[in-house]
């Protein structure tokens, strides 16, 4: 929508054109005159205006008139502000942060705070180490607490948890029952507080939180405990309302506890072992790709694993298990990487889940350069050696900086 | 390595039939304990010692299997804890999660507070065990693995990332001995208190769209998914591209 305003020179010729034979219908209508008797006369089929599906529309507001409506540029809708001033209680959510991010099962978790605080409570979020997260306001966050935290260090972070506790007393602890740290962090959180949680909580109502047990086949309906670890969807993300996401601080540090566990750092795994579904980092191909020697060569120096367009694998470039798309591999990278792929829709499907997509492309029009968060416009075997090159030289330089 | 191995075993459910089976995670467990310990691995069940499904743990190829006797509903973290406590046992492994009854995944780091243990979870691989400190590799979430350096005795709990399970032969599993020991009985609150029910299949979340006018909601039907605000390098060379990139990469953490 821009804000151009569209002119109809045809009509305006024949509003200015008395023998045309159209000439009286775009005549702005007189709405009301004096009659020849002194009595005031109204044309009563004048008012409104013909619609875009031709049929008469009477807008009394005044708001929507015929032709001349100008467009207005969409704008952005600000949401309500929802604050809390004195809190009654807290409810505590200790989000994933996949990446640095709130991932889409720490939103559902805001949202069952959201739904356990009402109006009185504030929804507390526990965030460790850095977070690149900008929308803790959209999704649903009223008061933000960040705290230190590097590596694997489960131990030290359950000591921060305490002193959480202790100084804003929550009402309801709130972490996610996932593999990505929040389920063991829960554990031993209530492990140390002698808290018995309800696990893998798929529904909170009426005060009774109902979970899955054992292996799946059976339910567990009890009454809410302190401390939930939620499974996925169990509520919907906070989305009709703004939060303050105020930053709050610890009185006192958390006590530095001796680490048991020491954490040596990640293991280089093949990238190519890894199911392309659970991949964290995906190099794609498609038909813009030539240079398939020079494509493998990339992954390998990026250190990712491997995908590829419907187009590529027909050509018999790829496996038929590397396809990505809707009838290959839904994949949920965080990070997917496309070369010479121009986005057909089953394709986008298929990346639906991704996180940060970046394209490489010739076309500087199609609909993957719509879809990506960064595109390069260019030729993909240069982009391609210069970026084996460039990861070369930052890795170099990265070891002689450690050195 | 002679460092005594316990291997904590429980029946488990088959997840379509629930018919009683060795349980997924904990013959994980007593793979993982007979790659390391060999024969001297010592495998311990709390529960019902005459349930058939337990010999398919001595089917693996063990001679001997020792059961902390008590019934269904009782609490097996304080007899665990202190038959654990008397061992003098070096490491223990566990499954992460049981697969009947509640199933919480609780009673491994119960076990690591009350004993004042560390606890490694998610265990793929046990590197090492060397002047009491242990390699371990723990499976992180999109088939990642991290180094760990914890000092002996500590708890593991294993999934899915462990080696697989060798195959339960008849033979052995009839000849295996079962061990039985009494022991003071500790009842669960939770059987007085949670209600188990047959699992509901969950509602599957509907896509809500929320448009004020007839136009929004066609929109939000046909459009196609869009980014948004992506940046579009036009007319850069090929190594400021790749630079572009590769710092998108280094901030994500993807290249390491």
């Amino acid at each position: 929508m821009s804000d151009i305003i569209r002119r109809d020179p045809r009509a305006e010729w024949i509003a200015r054109n008395r023998l045309h034979p159209l000439h009286a219908a775009m005549q702005p209508t007189q709405l009301s005159w004096m009659g020849p008797n002194g009595v005031l006369r109204k044309n009563v089929h004048g008012v409104g205006f013909i619609g875009p599906n031709g049929i008469k529309r009477i807008d009394r507001s005044g708001e929507q008139q015929a032709g001349a409506s100008k467009r207005t540029a969409s704008v952005a809708v600000q949401l309500p502000l929802h604050q809390v001033a004195a809190p009654a209680f807290y409810i505590a959510v200790v989000p994933d942060m996949v990446g640095g991010r709130l991932s889409s099962h720490d939103r559902d978790l805001l949202g069952l705070a959201h739904q356990l605080a009402g109006t009185d409570g504030a929804v507390l979020a526990v965030v460790f180490g850095e977070s690149k997260e900008t929308a803790f306001a959209t999704a649903g966050v009223d008061r933000l607490l960040l705290l230190d935290s590097q590596g694997y260090a489960p131990e030290q972070q359950v000591v921060g948890l305490r002193a959480v506790d202790n100084q804003f007393a929550p009402k309801h602890w709130l972490l996610p029952d996932s593999r990505n740290g929040g389920g063991e962090l829960g554990r031993r959180m209530a492990a140390s507080l002698g808290e018995r949680p309800a696990t893998r909580v798929w529904q909170v109502k009426d005060g009774q939180c109902v979970g899955r047990a054992g292996a799946g086949l059976q339910d567990l309906a009890q009454p809410v405990p302190r401390l939930i670890l939620a499974a996925v969807e169990c509520a919907e993300p906070v989305s009709e309302t703004r939060h303050e996401a105020l930053e709050v601080e610890l009185s006192t540090d958390a006590p530095r506890c001796l680490p048991r566990i020491e954490d040596l750092g990640a293991v280089d795994v093949d990238p190519a072992a890894i199911p392309m579904a659970e991949a964290e980092f995906i190099l794609s191909g498609g038909n813009g790709v030539k240079d398939w020697a020079l494509f493998h060569k990339t992954a390998a120096a990026l250190g990712a694993t491997e995908g590829a367009s419907r187009v590529a694998v027909d050509d018999g470039f790829m496996d038929r298990d590397r396809q990505v798309g809707a009838s290959g591999t839904w994949v949920t990278a965080r990070v997917y990487v496309a070369v010479g792929i121009s986005g057909a829709i089953q394709h986008l499907q298929g990346i639906g889940a991704c996180d940060k997509v970046v394209a490489i492309n010739l076309d500087p029009a199609c609909d993957m350069i719509k879809r990506a968060d960064l595109s390069v416009i260019g030729d993909g075997e240069a982009v391609l050696q210069a970026l084996i090159a460039a990861v070369d030289n930052w890795r170099h330089g990265a070891k002689q900086d450690a050195a | 390595m002679s460092i005594a191995t316990v291997a904590l075993v429980s029946i488990g459910a088959h997840p379509a039939s629930g018919r009683a089976r060795r349980a997924e995670h904990d013959a994980r467990a007593v793979e993982l304990g007979l790659q390391l310990a060999g024969d001297s691995l010592h495998v311990l069940h709390a529960g019902n010692p005459h349930e058939p499904a337990l010999r398919a743990y001595l089917g693996m190829g063990l001679s001997e299997l020792h059961v902390l006797e008590q019934s269904d509903g009782n609490d097996a973290v304080p007899i665990l804890r202190d038959y654990l406590r008397e061992s003098g046992v070096q490491l223990v492994l566990a499954g992460s999660q049981a697969e009947t009854g509640e199933g919480s995944g609780m009673l491994p780091y119960l076990l690591a507070e009350q004993l004042g243990w560390p606890l490694v979870v998610g265990v793929a691989q046990i590197e090492s065990i060397h002047n009491g400190v242990a390699l371990v590799l723990q499976a992180l979430p999109r088939g990642q693995r991290r180094r760990l350096k914890v000092r002996l005795p500590f708890l593991a709990t294993v999934d899915n990332a462990a080696p697989k399970a060798r195959q339960s032969a008849y033979g052995p599993a009839t000849r295996g001995e079962i061990d039985v020991e009494a022991v003071e009985v500790v009842i669960d609150d939770l059987s007085t208190q949670g209600a188990f029910q047959a699992a509901k299949p969950r509602p599957k979340r509907l896509k809500v769209i929320k448009a004020k006018s007839g136009a929004d909601r066609m929109k939000a039907a046909t459009a196609k998914a869009a980014g948004g605000s992506g940046q579009v390098l036009k007319g850069v060379s090929a190594e400021e591209g790749a630079q572009a990139i590769l710092k998108l990469l280094i901030e994500e953490g993807v290249v390491r």
